[in-house]
């Protein structure tokens, strides 16, 4: 997806002619002057709401907080946030809802957020991996990772702490085997598996065999 | 990502008044693990988009004494953590335990999976010809198959069914309630839901263009069932073949009746192995008749120039599903 797409609110040159040809024969026919209709669809009365294309008023509860941006129907999640709020914690990498770099939770439960519309994410607790530090200090999962040296390039590490972290609010006693389980939807690039494991070991207060 | 006008209407009656009769134009959204990325590709372009997420009442399972009932919106990860659904449905839940990763089983719903497109690399890069974007010849046959069909026979298309749901629906004997405009129903057997798709505006399943899923049904027969997957990864991935059994009886040495199987990745719908299925019908399960179900399963594959080796995968998958659904021992876990 290209983020420098031009809106689409503005009429494409293909429809301006299309249009000006329909005005021009509706003026020849009926010699009438006839009066711009905006490209929004005709909606008869209880039918359901349309939003976009252009941009729209949306509302995100961000690690607790509300915050607004006007956004297109396509924003995705991920785009929002990094493009339009600066909560840039979560990455985008696949853009493609396989590699994980992207994940947040959506009321507790882990997403791929360039894989869900910000539209839709209204009215859920959207948690990054921003939530993980208070104060400057890092959670216990950040801290094992920093401690273990688990992460190379470090893109891929937001979306792993998060998903490590949702699998120890849901289980605080998840084995090491389950933690693991948990992070099936996130990939490391550089390979740092091993130091994750050992992270991980860590914070189940287990000895690596 | 071209952009579209968002609906989120309350009701499933409302959704389908707002689909159009040919497909293209309009697209549902559901947990848009599909979707999104084939919009971010260009391949779906649609102008218009209704959100499904927005339903009540599509999100629900009911056991019932002879009956499951399973909306179209649960999420994968509610149908692999249903305690009874993996008790009375192995071959389901589990195959919704393997799909991709915690974040795609949040996601992702039923109704979803089994209407996903498919995987084909050609169907999904918008600069190669393909039939199923209009195009006058399939790449694949000719081009890179690995993952492509081997009962290819008579098929100009030659895509790998992409729904590990359907697999085991369809052995279960499952329905899918269906709502269309002027809120006609109807109910479909899974076995009789899925198509070969070879043109633009024609999909992987017979539902139209208006038509919404609303449910899926599985009666309870007492079926012994299970599912295997050969795969290349753990996770985060399709399987490379998938077979789902059920037949009644057949444990602790009983003979096993009313036996079917059923495989998925392999043709471009998922397919009844009928011959597999005679081949241990009235028989006890034991490792020497599954591998003869296997054997039965591949005959009549027509593999493509990169795909002979799922053949022999084909064998493996209708072996192992027999084996763990009869209870034998799984050898091939350490």
């Amino acid at each position: 997806m290209n983020d420098q797409e031009t809106p689409s609110t503005s009429p494409s040159r293909r429809d301006f002619l299309y249009g000006t040809g329909a005005a021009a024969a509706a003026t020849a026919v009926t010699g009438l002057a006839v009066a711009e209709t905006p490209a929004a669809e005709v909606q008869p009365a209880g039918a359901t709401p349309a939003s976009g294309p252009g941009a729209l008023k949306v509302t995100l509860n961000v690690n607790g907080r509300e915050v607004q941006a006007n956004l297109e129907p396509r924003v995705t999640l991920l785009d929002a946030l990094r493009n339009y709020l600066d909560v840039t914690g979560c990455k985008r990498v696949c853009d493609r809802a396989t590699c994980g770099a992207c994940t947040v939770t959506l009321d507790g439960k882990v997403v791929y957020a360039c894989t869900v519309l910000a539209i839709e994410a209204q009215g859920k607790q959207i948690r990054t991996a921003e939530s993980l530090f208070n104060e400057g200090k890092p959670d216990a999962v950040p801290a094992a990772f920093v401690r273990a040296d688990a992460q190379q390039c470090g893109f891929c590490t937001p979306g792993f702490v998060v998903a490590m972290k949702t699998v120890l609010q849901d289980n605080p006693q998840a084995t090491p085997a389950q933690i693991e389980k948990g992070l099936q939807g996130n990939i490391c690039r550089c390979g740092t598996y091993e130091q994750m494991r050992d992270a991980i070991y860590a914070l189940c207060n287990q000895k690596r065999t | 990502m071209k952009n579209f006008t968002y609906y989120r209407p309350t009701t499933a009656e409302q959704a389908v008044a707002l689909l159009e009769a040919r497909f293209g134009n309009t697209e549902m959204l559901a947990g848009g693990t599909d979707l999104l990325s084939l919009q971010k590709d260009y391949i779906a372009q649609p102008a218009r988009v209704v959100s499904l997420n927005g339903i009540a009442g599509l999100n629900t399972i009911t056991i019932g004494q002879r009956s499951v009932t399973i909306g179209a919106g649960v999420t994968l990860a509610a149908i692999a953590g249903h305690v009874q659904l993996s008790r009375l449905f192995p071959a389901l839940a589990s195959a919704a335990g393997e799909i991709g990763g915690p974040q795609i089983r949040n996601m992702g719903t039923l109704g979803g999976n089994l209407c996903q497109r498919n995987r084909c690399w050609y169907f999904r890069d918008e600069h190669s010809p393909c039939l199923l974007r209009g195009g006058n010849r399939c790449s694949a046959i000719e081009g890179e198959n690995k993952y492509h069909a081997i009962f290819t026979a008579n098929h100009r298309c030659v895509i790998a069914s992409p729904s590990t749901l359907a697999t085991g629906l369809i052995a279960l004997g499952a329905s899918a309630e269906i709502l269309g405009p002027q809120n006609r129903r109807r109910t479909v057997e899974l076995a009789k839901f899925y198509r070969a798709p070879a043109a633009a505006n024609e999909r992987e399943h017979t539902l139209a263009a208006n038509e919404l899923i609303t449910s899926v049904t599985i009666p309870v027969r007492g079926l012994t069932n299970a599912a295997y997957e050969v795969r290349q990864k753990q996770s985060s991935d399709w399987p490379i073949v998938q077979c789902a059994v059920a037949f009644s009886a057949g444990r602790n040495g009983e003979k096993a009746t009313g036996v079917r199987i059923v495989l998925s990745h392999v043709a471009p719908t998922p397919m009844i192995a009928e011959a597999a299925g005679r081949a241990v019908e009235n028989r006890a399960i034991t490792a020497v008749a599954a591998t003869a179900a296997g054997r039965a399963a591949a005959e009549g594959a027509k593999p493509l120039s990169q795909n002979g080796y799922k053949v022999r995968l084909v064998e493996v998958a209708v072996k192992r599903a027999l084996m763990i659904a009869a209870g034998l021992p799984r050898y091939w876990e350490a």
